[in-house]
């Protein structure tokens, strides 16, 4: 049985790169999120409501969850600049309705409240740092993880405007993206913010996301006391069967 | 104490209580040598009152419906009070379901327990792989995200592969001509009430089996042609209370394993979860990969790795109902003069490994995008497969087994 046993274990190996794999051509940075700072996810929540609010909705979270990541009722509206009609318990809609969207930039800007977890929090983090300047398309901008994306890019007033450039190296083409006009960000500050956007949209994606870990290690520290007290049990009842 | 010994003889009068308690666990007895193969029945049972618990308190808040069926999953993990544990309960027992299933069908494998008297023990149980098998795939449609959508539309496709009747058949499926509101108020009604209701009565019936002709074990031998001078076999001891001790341990150490995947990684790697079902379904955009959940990949490797015939796919999906059925068999397919592993020759042991092989392999390539080399050694795997039963009554026959013991060996 040996045998098996090992040949199962390499099966497993073999998988191991088939979960890892996106379908993707563009390498993916790794986003440097942390559930746990708080700070960097309340950064988040207002970078959130203040650019991608506008056009796209988020129609399953509501404003009151973010106290989820430590963020009061009087926060929420002060922080958030939330105006008097919108009660906290409401989901986060639109500025702009669907249908005057769609007929601005050709798609209806998708639902972002599970972006993170159809997309990755890789692949948003490389994403939102991939815009480029590109006169041929009608929004004048273009993407690199996302070719011919319908969406202009909103935050050229914090990074900049980058250009892109492609470089032959060894008959293999590179795309390189070059910062042609500062923003109001320097590079490293605008990493960091959108951190802080793809550590929210994780956090978003998922509300539960902090409680589930934190119940996690309860659960299975229970569990493994269980464990020991079933094996005791299990040991003195088979003592008479000598 | 005195009340409890009349409430029970009075309910005792009037219903084998005390006489059930006995036939099934104080004095069903099982062999003493049971070995770690031996936990996944019993764990099957739990995981299916585990789907069935936390399936009753999803369907109180689920929507049936296309317009609100993707909203009311996210309700579920955002609103509903503990709605995220009971979702990651279901979604983590369904795949765990087969985790153990699996290996609850590779220990009758290996121990022959498939074999005389427990033939219709193995069909039961066969029935139950199949019921669980449509009650999966009908489940995975009702999040109504686009895996379950397009992985609904594949599955109903290969219906339409039948020759003259398959248009009629996958829409009579369906209820439409592609799937609709229709398909999904229909999976629900089969999920929640048909198929988990012939589950229940299965594995009852299965049980029932079970106990008549006892278990089998490790050396495959009866233990009941060595009774005592009490009538019970020598090496057999009661379920209650050892087994029952005993399946309490594993029960402990597959929770762990259970929460563990449940509280840190419920989509585990997109393998329960995938990540394209967070797209709400759109009739209109078909995903590039369609890949079914990983419980289904062997046979959906199989029935790609069949080339079209006559500008037609049924060969393949033949050859992937042939190989979900073929199980059905084994008990007429093995010649063998003895019942487990432990007494076999190295040939049937060889093509067991083969078989492993292939089942896994399979199932790993049907989760990967076709190419060519893929396909091939899909076709490889398939051949092995196929092998394994195909050439069983032979390479049974001829294999040098070792003689079996009287009496049952320890561990």
């Amino acid at each position: 049985m040996n045998a098996i046993k090992k040949l199962a274990v390499l099966a497993l190996l073999l998988a191991a790169p088939a979960m890892a794999a996106a379908n993707t051509d563009v390498p993916l940075d790794v986003a440097p999120i942390n559930l746990k700072d708080q700070a960097s996810l309340q950064r988040g929540a207002k970078l959130f409501v203040s650019k991608c609010l506008s056009c796209h909705s988020a129609s399953y979270m509501r404003y009151n969850r973010l106290g989820d990541i430590g963020m009061n009722e009087a926060q929420i509206r002060k922080d958030l600049e939330l105006p008097d009609e919108v009660k906290t318990g409401s989901t986060m809609q639109a500025a702009m309705d669907a249908t005057s969207a769609k007929m601005a930039y050709g798609v209806a800007p998708p639902d972002l409240s599970v972006i993170a977890r159809s997309r990755s929090a890789d692949w948003l983090y490389t994403y939102l740092r991939s815009f480029y300047v590109d006169t041929t398309r009608a929004s004048g901008w273009n993407n690199t993880v996302f070719p011919g994306v319908g969406m202009p890019f909103v935050m050229s007033d914090m990074q900049g405007e980058q250009v892109l450039e492609v470089e032959e190296h060894g008959g293999h083409k590179v795309q390189k993206l070059m910062l042609k006009t500062p923003g109001s960000m320097q590079p490293a500050e605008y990493n960091t913010a959108m951190t802080d956007l793809t550590n929210y949209l994780v956090f978003m994606g998922e509300p539960a996301v902090l409680v589930r870990h934190q119940l996690g290690w309860i659960v299975l520290g229970f569990l493994a006391l269980l464990l020991v007290l079933m094996l005791a049990l299990k040991k003195e009842i088979w003592k008479d069967l000598k | 104490m005195n009340a409890m010994k009349k409430l029970l003889g009075w309910v005792d009068e009037r219903f084998p209580l005390i006489e059930t308690w006995k036939l099934h666990l104080s004095e069903y007895y099982a062999p003493k040598n049971f070995n770690f193969w031996y936990f996944f029945g019993g764990l099957a049972l739990l995981v299916l009152v585990i789907q069935i618990v936390s399936g009753i308190f999803l369907t109180m808040n689920y929507k049936p419906d296309a317009l609100f069926a993707f909203a009311s999953v996210e309700y579920i993990m955002r609103d509903v009070q503990w709605g995220w544990l009971l979702r990651y309960m279901h979604s983590t027992g369904a795949s765990l379901f087969f985790v153990v299933i699996y290996l609850h069908m590779f220990r009758g494998m290996m121990y022959g327990s498939y074999r005389k008297p427990r033939e219709l023990l193995w069909i039961i149980g066969m029935v139950i792989y199949l019921a669980l098998m449509a009650e999966a795939f009908m489940g995975y449609l009702l999040p109504w995200g686009q895996m379950s959508y397009w992985g609904a539309q594949v599955i109903v496709n290969l219906f339409a592969t039948v020759p003259y009747i398959g248009n009629d058949l996958s829409t009579l499926i369906r209820g439409d001509f592609v799937i609709s509101d229709i398909t999904l108020n229909r999976f629900f009604a089969l999920h929640v009430i048909a198929v988990p209701l012939l589950l229940v009565a299965i594995v009852f019936v299965h049980l029932v089996a079970l106990h008549a002709v006892g278990s089998n074990n490790p050396d495959g031998i009866e233990i009941k042609k060595n009774k005592g001078a009490d009538g019970h076999p020598v090496d057999g001891i009661p379920f209650f209370p050892y087994m029952v001790a005993k399946d309490g341990v594993a029960t402990v150490a597959f929770l762990i394993v259970f929460c563990a995947v449940l509280f840190f990684a419920p989509e585990m790697g997109g393998y329960f979860i995938e990540a394209n079902n967070f797209v709400p379904a759109d009739p209109m955009k078909t995903p590039a990969h369609i890949a079914p959940v990983w419980y289904f990949t062997p046979y959906y490797a199989i029935l790609r790795a069949v080339p079209p015939m006559f500008s037609s796919q049924f060969p393949g999906v033949v050859a992937m109902g042939v190989a979900t059925m073929i199980f059905f068999a084994l008990p007429w397919l093995d010649r063998g003069k003895v019942k487990s592993i432990r007494y076999r020759g190295p040939i049937y042991k060889a093509f067991l490994a083969a078989f492993v092989v292939s089942f896994l392999g399979l199932g790993l390539l049907g989760t990967l995008p076709s190419t060519p080399t893929y396909t091939n050694i899909a076709r490889v795997l398939s051949v092995v497969y196929f092998a394994f039963f195909i050439l069983m009554p032979w390479y049974t026959k001829i294999d040098k087994c070792k003689p079996e013991p009287d009496r049952l060996t320890s561990n």
